[in-house]
């Protein structure tokens, strides 16, 4: 493909010159640019956002693979079925990999149109936004559905803004925040999280109701069916790549050490939902010991790999302590005193991608008029 | 001895190719260039004509605006040639150089008992005045004005940096009476900064009518500006001047012995360097006779992060006493971004090896290592840059050029050679000093 970059064919005037962003794409994808330094510094450090991005994905993928077993086990559970690891394994994988595949074809294609029109290099960015939306949407989602509400996270997510470092909102949350509001019946209740197949009929005590749910009815009833443990390493209905407290805790200490993503709002998210389920469980709201949001549902990979996303997320690092506060606070709220919604990350990072800027807007005042202060005294 | 400064962040890049510390000639230049580019905020009027004969301190060029500040011819002999550029743009007057050298009297003086007026007319008079560097903003002081304070820096932690001490260390008396000097200049006292490393037998740690500041730490820590914003920052309405120690050598000479000299040891270093060691020359001489330069090497007046292309047929400028030779990195490594292992290519991110050998050198080029992209890390500046400021807020700023936050967010405390090591680290490939540059040059526009 790299070969293929002759000048003329897809250069300005040349023939292909509509395909140029495309061929730059693959070519600067296989080896690195020859682009010398003009203005500034004359030695660069060798990162650069492609790296910083596989990071990304390298930190997902013990939760992708766990994942992939997850749903072949629960489906093996569901139907009785005496299915052993690697059938479990490929059984999901088989189920992953067509979301994995209309994730990346209709994102990238979108991105590569988008870069074309604009004439800019493609971004990196759609690397982990395409690599996150399987994880977060339940294995039985209708392949068009994935495909419609990709497409609308990349374009109005991000293309409208002006592409990755410029949009408000995490994309890949977007991707599920247009599912959970447009077909609301393939995103939640009881009968989406587990596949059963039409020619295996489900065992009589099956709910397929994920631990969210049934944390409703109280402990006993949590208890009755999940123990902590299963809930800690992940066997457990729900989205493809969040039920593994052990997988996303391996992606978490990859990110940390390579300093892609932040520690404080990780440390901050968890604080503030942990103290709102201590209040909730205080107050009877729940039966449940506030430990027990941190491992339900969406929390934990939210936490990691969505409230961290360095482009959406507060730049302060002042501002870091509080938005992730307010993420885990907000989640556990709306998890506890609204019905009408089991799971309340989602919610809760949207709304503070909405308000990080405003976070930092006041941390940044904040100091300067306290410098300003010290500055005239001193 | 006040408190040490010791700054926390900062990068020191591990390059190859320091110079060793010996002197290995002394090159007596056939022509010299003055390049008025050197000097920012001063526009030049040609004073003399192709043909004239010229003194070392004979004014060749005065600036437009203040005619007293004079620029003055580095060595005797002739006008060989006037070089412009597009629109006739004055870019260098190249004097061809006398076997003898003879200098323009401006007659010895003790320091001490200088009044600040004969320091100021001393100045502008031998063509030392454009050395002079006022902040905010960078440009050559106004002569007009009384500054808060100046700062001396009188170490450099840039990358390959020359040692000030190995440089200067025979010039003690020169110094000292530069300092004195230009204490004259000020009410607020002359500020110098020693590398507390090295305090103990630096001879700038033993100066009369300084303040004397001790600072530690890695790059930028021997950057002016970082140690001002630590010392006294620059709020509106402040002047505040800084000189290099090479300068106040010179300053120093001029008044001890009332000729301009502004010979001085210049580093070759660079990892394209072919003997990184130290040579004796003056501002203006060919880069070609400074040292042997390669084919496909980038020859840069001062240091990597903030120097400026010469060229192998340019000229050394008027600040530099740096030369740093790196090849172009044109290239192209398969897949390089996705291996796991890349010894060659230093990196201060974690997402690399490079911190398993802290201790290694690089033989760096001018390779980008990637694309332009919009800012995504942004906390990496911040670990770069020890102000007390926000650097991607001030960066914003000047692109949106908002005066209004560009003073809010401290445009006032930076030069861009501050912000330098931002470049360097950026995954986004950014160039932050061109940024910077520009939103300084629109704050002089509008607030003039």
């Amino acid at each position: 493909m790299a070969d293929q970059n002759k000048p003329g064919l897809f250069e300005k005037g040349g023939k292909l010159y509509w395909l140029h962003s495309t061929i730059d794409a693959f070519d600067t994808f296989l080896r690195v640019p020859g682009t010398v330094t003009a203005r500034g510094a004359h030695v660069r450090d060798g990162i650069d956002l492609k790296r910083v991005m596989i990071m990304v994905v390298i930190a997902l993928v013990p939760a992708a693979l766990f994942g992939m077993y997850n749903v072949g086990y629960q489906t093996a559970v569901a139907t009785g079925a005496s299915w052993g690891f690697w059938k479990m394994f490929f059984y999901g994988l088989l189920k992953v990999l067509p979301l994995y595949i209309v994730s990346y074809i209709v994102g990238l294609a979108i991105e590569f149109a988008d870069a074309q029109i604009k004439g800019e290099e493609v971004n990196e960015g759609y690397l982990v936004s395409g690599f996150l939306i399987p994880l977060i949407v339940p294995v039985d989602v209708p392949l068009w559905m994935l495909a419609i509400a990709v497409a609308f996270a990349v374009i109005f997510g991000k293309c409208v803004f002006g592409g990755t470092g410029m949009n408000i909102w995490n994309p890949a949350l977007l991707a599920r925040a247009f599912l959970f509001f447009s077909y609301p019946s393939s995103m939640s209740g009881s009968d989406v999280w587990v596949h059963i197949p039409k020619d295996m009929p489900a065992v009589d005590s099956f709910t397929g109701a994920t631990p969210l749910a049934i944390a409703h009815d109280g402990m006993g009833a949590l208890n009755a069916q999940y123990s902590f443990m299963d809930l800690f390493y992940g066997l457990i209905p729900g989205s493809v790549g969040e039920t593994s407290v052990i997988a996303i805790l391996i992606g978490a200490l990859i990110l940390v050490w390579t300093g892609v993503a932040s520690w404080k709002i990780m440390i901050s998210s968890i604080a503030g939902g942990l103290l709102v389920g201590w209040l909730g469980h205080l107050g009877g709201a729940t039966e449940l010991p506030a430990v027990y949001q941190l491992v339900m549902g969406g929390f934990l990979f939210g936490t990691v790999f969505m409230a961290t996303d360095p482009v959406t997320s507060a730049q302060t690092e002042c501002g870091k302590w509080i938005y992730g506060f307010l993420v885990g606070a907000l989640a556990v709220t709306v998890r506890l005193w609204n019905p009408g919604y089991a799971e309340g990350m989602m919610l809760a990072i949207l709304l503070m991608n909405t308000f990080a800027p405003l976070i930092d807007h006041c941390v940044v005042s904040a100091k300067i008029s306290a410098r300003n202060k010290k500055v005239r005294t001193a | 001895m006040s408190n040490n400064i010791h700054l926390k962040k900062g990068l020191d890049i591990p390059m190859k190719g320091a110079a060793a510390q010996r002197v290995v000639k002394t090159v007596v230049p056939d022509t010299v260039a003055l390049k008025p580019t050197d000097f920012k905020g001063l526009v030049p009027r040609l004073l003399v004509k192709e043909g004239d004969r010229v003194l070392a301190g004979s004014p060749i060029l005065c600036d437009k605006q203040n005619p007293d500040i004079l620029f003055t011819s580095p060595v005797s002999g002739t006008v060989a040639e006037v070089v412009r550029g597009d629109k006739r743009k004055l870019l260098a007057v190249l004097v061809k150089a006398d076997a003898e050298q003879e200098y323009v009297d401006f007659g010895p003086k003790d320091p001490a008992s200088l009044s600040a007026e004969e320091v100021r007319q001393l100045l502008l008079k031998s063509g030392l005045w454009p050395s002079l560097i006022q902040r905010p903003y960078g440009v050559a002081a106004n002569p007009e004005l009384r500054p808060k304070s100046i700062f001396i820096s009188s170490f450099s932690t840039a990358p390959l940096a020359p040692d000030t001490d190995f440089v200067l260390g025979d010039k003690a008396s020169d110094i000292q009476a530069g300092i004195l000097a230009l204490g004259k200049l000020t009410d607020g006292g002359v500020h110098l900064c020693v590398n507390q490393a090295v305090e103990a037998k630096s001879p700038f740690a033993k100066m009369d009518g300084a303040i004397i500041h001790t600072v530690s730490g890695p790059h930028p820590a021997g950057n002016v500006g970082v140690q001002i914003s630590h010392i006294a920052p620059i709020m509106k309405g402040d002047t505040v001047w800084t000189v290099s120690p090479l300068l106040v050598a010179a300053i120093g000479h001029v008044v001890l012995t009332g000729k301009l000299d502004l010979r001085r040891r210049i580093a070759i270093t660079g990892p394209a360097a072919v003997e990184p060691a130290y040579v004796e020359a003056l501002p203006g001489t060919p880069t070609a006779q400074l040292t042997q330069i390669e084919e496909g090497v980038r020859v840069i007046g001062g240091d990597v992060l903030t120097g400026t292309i010469l060229g192998p047929e340019g000229y050394l400028g008027f600040f530099d006493n740096q030369l740093t030779l790196l090849k172009e990195g044109t290239e192209r490594e398969v897949l390089g971004w996705a291996k796991p292992f890349r010894p060659k290519v230093h990196s201060s991110s974690w997402c690399y090896f490079s911190w398993l050998t802290p201790k290694k050198q690089y033989d760096m080029d001018t390779n980008l290592h990637g694309g332009p992209r919009a800012f995504v890390e942004t906390k990496c500046f911040e670990d770069v840059t020890p102000i007390d400021i926000f650097p991607i807020y001030l960066i914003k700023a000047c692109l949106a050029g908002d005066i209004e936050k560009m003073e809010k967010f401290g445009i006032y405390e930076v030069l861009p050679e501050d912000l330098a090591l931002c470049d360097y680290v950026d995954p986004s490939k950014n160039d932050i000093q061109a940024i910077i540059q520009d939103g300084i040059d629109l704050m002089i526009k509008e607030m003039a």
